[in-house]
């Protein structure tokens, strides 16, 4: 290839990429305006009796959900392309780790045991949860652990906390402890109220922008941790961080609307796409990818004509297993090739 | 006059404590027997571990010296070649870079033939031309001093001979380099070599001296044979088969 050619191939590749993001842009918006507005025969009835009344319907009641979904997306994107990138590993996930079942386990024990009821201090305990489960991973798997050893303590972790959770629902002082908790702890957007929104979204975009502000470290991490440290990063030190804050993001996020899989997992995976494979940059896509998936999974379960709720995270595993299970085979394939 | 100027650093049980002077152009070949501490002296003089001592490039403290300007005094190649993400090869030699410069990215991968392969995941790269990727990555910011641990394993005749040639060019411009390697033939094309065994620098000499001082024989456990090659140096009044 001669020069011109190279500069050919790099402009396409980079105008391909620009492509990628603008339509991931688009799809976006579109899935927020779709999400406020539809159903639509609700706020048109509203509409025709008094257009104050489908304001009202529209800013209190769809819009906190609306924020939760596209906040709640986002913190699983950005959390697990950060996590993934600290720990070397396109598998390493909040899901996967055990920190969402920490984080549920954190907000059941805060719940129903330490009877609080303040969103925040709810949302604590949820970032509680998950910081112990990381660290816990942390200690059983080491930062460097091989996809093995990651994926056994991260089940292992998972299979603990959520029997943790399951007892303490158990034991909980209330006997609608268990029948209440089913209702989110798979993952509900439903009747949220704007504060509590504002609990999980706080915290969330706090912790977001501050691994955001992390990105390019993360992708010199990319180049091998003696890399990184020769560099003047101190790896050890910011994969602590990674953790802390992808803890806070997750831990608040479920405290409010359960635990939900696979979104975490899948959407670094298509965001490195974008980013030209680096782990770090594909924070910001992963977000925008974590928000469309999980908006279109609440959609789904809106759509659903049964009076009962269909738990969100049941959608984002009925369709993040089979892809899951495809990135365990091909890994397989290449480590075996 | 002096670029790389380390003094007293020290690993726990890995590294004694070690004082090096390396001036600026020089080629400096580090040599030593499997767990002796060649990847630990590199790993010190990098910063990699929070090593005691202190380690100055061109009298400016590496501890304290910020990120865009520490890619500018030194850089550290690791002996692992394994990248886990697929990144274009083009996009890792432009990590080695605090600002983007598409002249000397296009620079590198002329001077490394990567033309080919400069917009495949490096991931999916041999490891041979992964390793001339990760080697043009280290040369990008111009550092005054390259660390390289085992640059030449992995690859073939024609990038042993050319590696030497960019190295040497490199140097007559000021830069140094302390590249660790096992193939002793290679040592005539340095200017200087150290012996690093039990964790202390055991010899510093021209690459000549070095190979005929009775102590190289006995730390390596090899010794010249009659007809000019290494040959295994086995203890006096031994008459051992294998």
């Amino acid at each position: 290839m001669d020069m011109h050619g190279a500069f050919d191939a790099l402009r396409n590749r980079a105008f391909e990429r620009q492509t990628l993001r603008v339509l991931l842009a688009l799809a976006m918006l579109l899935c927020i305006a779709a999400h406020l507005l539809l159903p639509i025969a609700p706020l048109r009835e509203a509409h025709e009796i008094d257009p104050e009344l489908a304001n009202l319907l529209l800013v209190q009641l769809r819009l906190p959900r609306t924020l939760l979904v596209i906040g709640y997306g986002a913190a699983l994107g950005v959390s697990g392309a950060a996590l993934q990138a600290t720990f070397a590993n396109p598998l390493a996930s909040p899901d996967i780790s055990g920190a969402s079942s920490g984080a549920a386990l954190g907000a059941v024990i805060g719940g129903y045991w330490l009877g609080i009821s303040q969103p925040l201090a709810l949302a604590a305990c949820g970032a509680a949860g998950a910081l112990g489960t990381l660290g816990l991973l942390v200690g059983l798997a080491g930062r460097k652990a091989d996809t093995a050893t990651l994926l056994l303590a991260g089940l292992a972790i998972s299979l603990a906390a959520g029997a943790a959770t399951s007892l303490a629902l158990s034991l909980a002082p209330s006997p609608f402890a268990f029948y209440d908790a089913f209702d989110w702890l798979m993952g509900s957007f439903t009747d949220r109220s704007l504060s509590q929104a504002a609990a999980a979204l706080v915290p969330a975009s706090f912790a977001t922008a501050l691994l955001l502000r992390r990105a390019r470290a993360l992708d010199l991490i990319g180049l091998g941790e003696d890399v990184a440290a020769s560099l003047g990063l101190r790896p050890r030190r910011l994969s602590l961080e990674v953790i802390a804050l992808s803890a806070v993001a997750v831990g608040a996020c479920v405290s409010v609307a359960g635990a939900i899989g696979f979104v975490g997992l899948v959407a670094p995976l298509f965001a490195r796409r974008i980013s030209g494979g680096h782990p770090g940059k594909a924070m910001i896509p992963a977000a925008m990818i974590g928000a469309v998936l999980l908006t279109l999974a609440d959609l789904a379960v809106r759509a659903v004509p049964l009076d009962r709720p269909i738990p969100v995270g049941v959608i984002t595993a009925l369709f993040g297993t089979p892809l899951f299970i495809w990135m365990v085979v091909t890994m397989r394939r290449r480590l075996t090739a | 006059m002096t670029s790389l100027q380390a003094i007293d650093i020290a690993l726990d049980r890995r590294l004694q404590p070690t004082s090096i002077d390396v001036p600026s152009g020089q080629l400096v070949a580090l040599v030593g027997p499997n767990g002796g501490g060649k990847t630990s002296l590199l790993r010190a003089l990098a910063r990699v571990e929070l090593a005691s001592g202190q380690v100055t490039v061109d009298g400016e403290d590496l501890d304290l010296a910020p990120e865009a300007r520490r890619r500018r005094l030194l850089s550290f190649l690791p002996a692992s070649r394994e990248v886990t993400w697929p990144i274009a090869a083009r996009d890792v030699i432009r990590l080695g870079l605090d600002r983007p410069d598409e002249d000397r990215i296009a620079e590198l991968i002329a001077l490394f033939e990567l033309e080919l392969l400069a917009d495949r995941p490096v991931n999916h790269l041999s490891t041979g031309e992964r390793a001339r990727v990760l080697t043009a990555r280290a040369l990008a910011s111009r550092p005054r001093i390259l660390l390289l641990d085992e640059p030449l394993s992995n690859l073939d005749p024609y990038w042993v001979l050319r590696f030497f040639e960019i190295f040497e060019t490199v140097a007559a411009s000021g830069q140094s380099f302390l590249i660790a390697l096992h193939d002793l033939a290679q040592l005539p094309r340095f200017d200087r070599a150290l012996l690093i065994a039990d964790g202390e620098v055991q010899m510093d000499e021209a690459p000549a001296n070095l190979v005929v001082g009775e102590c190289f024989g006995e730390i390596f456990r090899i010794r010249e044979g009659a007809d000019g090659d290494w040959e295994i140096r086995r203890p006096e009044g031994r008459r051992s088969s294998p």
